[in-house]
């Protein structure tokens, strides 16, 4: 990664709140993603992970604070905005969330039908879903049904899905979650060429430590809602801080 | 009031029953207003663009053909057993010569199109609150709105609109069948010919009969796939809530076609003089 001020950040969110009745769960969390980095935000189960990147692409509506996105505040625009928005961004959701009464192709074909117009030299949709495919390995998998695949082909399926639109940043809710370890490396291995072959910015969220430490660029602490500790890998796991030595005690 | 308020102030076991009450009192109300709020989004949505004709028509495909043999079973026996219900009767009182008209109008004007409305109910209508619930706890609603796409115009929509044309004509083809049985037995029975047993059948009916009956359907149609969609797309509770959501999109719309069906009839007296 190159120096911070070179860089621009392409998604920044400030002192972010968000209560679901009595249980405040982010209490004033920020971050900046820069251009072409990976940001890996840790924390315990619960303590808002989720809640937060679901803020960051408008499936929930914050208490207060500012999420802007390539420089557009996404809280305070409208609906189409949003939605076209969110065509530069791809989501992998911790349980896959493939659209279980399509096969494979018609998952990737049913971002791809609404929104081919925003894609650079589109070659077509049977082209890109096939390069997607292609991309995670399972060109062979293409008119298989969700029910068909095993939970590490689904994730991969997902990761293609995320990808089709060709999007500026992913969003990875808990990418190993549920997987023995071998299938959640080779979804870490892919996580990586992903963001070389793309030159995409990525926000993991997660619990794995080596998925931390085999991608991450730069990670986040998040404990009680808030941030509480911030540095590369190395800086974070060597620290002497308990709370922040216990994330990395195996 | 009075009664309320002193036994709410004493711990009581009529107390708890009296809160308990109050509470399920007011979670019913504001479910109803949930749902007139949700049936607003339907109408605020339904003339946007996209229209998403091709899942339209996969979901009326879905609904109404595969109904179809379902409706055509159920009403074919309700002829026939209506008819047979009511032979030993009316021959009692020498009136079986009345028997296609008396079959035709309670089918066409009320039998059939309840019938029919309340087989929907349980087979579209718990699958709808089944499948958009299991899709909620998935988190594949989720996926589609972060996909950009509208996922209440897709998949509400699209399902509300498909029941409310397809019940209509899905109970056409029912009450077509019920009188189809009916002159069977008429034939086997009393030796009635079917050309007589339709031409009495039909000579019976006025449009009087038959548009307030259509009319019903569609409004049948809608508390179908309105109850069937709300209760879906705001399952909570992960797997259990799926069961609850498709069971009780059953109970609510059962209750509410009888309600609407009341109210068809009130109105129908008043315009139609039935």
């Amino acid at each position: 990664m190159d120096n911070k001020e070179t860089l621009k950040p392409v998604l920044e969110v400030k002192n972010l709140q968000k209560s679901f009745g009595d249980n405040h769960v982010l209490k004033g969390f920020s971050l900046k993603l820069y251009e072409g980095e990976n940001l890996v935000i840790m924390g315990k189960s619960g303590s808002g992970k989720s809640v937060m990147v679901k803020c960051m692409v408008g499936l929930l509506q914050p208490d207060s604070g500012s999420i802007t996105i390539k420089k557009q505040d996404i809280i305070t625009m409208g609906q189409s905005e949003l939605d076209f928005l969110r065509t530069e961004i791809g989501f992998l959701f911790q349980g896959s969330a493939l659209y279980d009464s399509m096969t494979v192709r018609e998952n990737l074909e049913f971002p791809l039908r609404r929104h081919k117009d925003k894609i650079k030299d589109f070659k077509g949709t049977d082209e890109s879903v096939k390069q997607a495919l292609e991309s995670v390995g399972l060109l062979k998998s293409i008119d298989l049904m969700p029910s068909d695949l095993s939970g590490g082909m689904q994730r991969r399926v997902a990761l293609a899905r995320a990808l089709i639109l060709k999007p500026k940043i992913i969003m990875y809710d808990e990418p190993t979650t549920g997987l023995d370890p071998i299938t959640a490396n080779e979804i870490i291995q892919l996580m990586r060429s992903i963001q070389k072959e793309y030159n995409t910015s990525s926000l993991i969220i997660t619990h794995d430590v080596d998925c931390a430490r085999v991608i991450s660029n730069r990670m986040i602490l998040l404990v009680d809602g808030t941030n509480y500790a911030e540095g590369t890998y190395e800086e974070l796991s060597n620290s002497n801080d308990p709370q922040t030595k216990a994330f990395f005690k195996h | 009031m009075i009664i309320v308020a002193y036994l709410a102030g004493h711990s009581t076991p009529c107390m708890s029953k009296v809160n308990s009450l109050l509470n399920r009192s007011k979670m019913f109300f504001a479910e109803i207003g949930d749902m007139t709020y949700f049936a607003g989004r339907f109408f605020k949505e339904v003339f946007k663009r996209p229209f998403e004709l091709k899942e339209l028509m996969r979901q009326c495909y879905n609904m109404g053909n595969r109904s179809l043999f379902l409706v055509v079973v159920t009403g074919f026996i309700l002829g026939l057993v209506f008819t047979l219900q009511s032979r030993p009767t009316l021959t009692e009182f020498g009136a079986v010569s009345w028997m296609p008209s008396m079959i035709s109008v309670s089918i066409i004007r009320e039998i059939g199109p309840v019938m029919i409305a309340l087989i929907c109910a349980g087979r579209i209508g718990s699958g709808i609150g089944a499948e958009l619930g299991s899709m909620k706890v998935t988190e594949q609603i989720d996926a589609m709105e972060v996909s950009g796409t509208n996922p209440f115009k897709y998949l509400v929509v699209t399902r509300i609109l498909a029941i409310t044309m397809m019940l209509p004509l899905l109970v056409i083809v029912g009450d077509a069948v019920a009188l189809f049985g009916s002159a069977i037995v008429e034939n086997l029975k009393g030796g009635v010919s079917f050309t007589l047993y339709f031409n009495i059948a039909f000579k019976s009916l006025s449009f009087n009969d038959i548009i307030p009956a259509t009319v019903k359907t569609v409004f049948f149609g809608f508390a179908i796939g309105l109850v069937g969609t709300y209760k879906g797309y705001n399952c909570a509770k992960g797997t259990v809530g799926v069961g609850e959501a498709s069971n009780s999109a059953v109970v609510y719309t059962s209750m509410l076609l009888f309600i609407i069906d009341f109210i068809a009839v009130f109105v129908s007296d008043i315009f139609f003089e039935i």
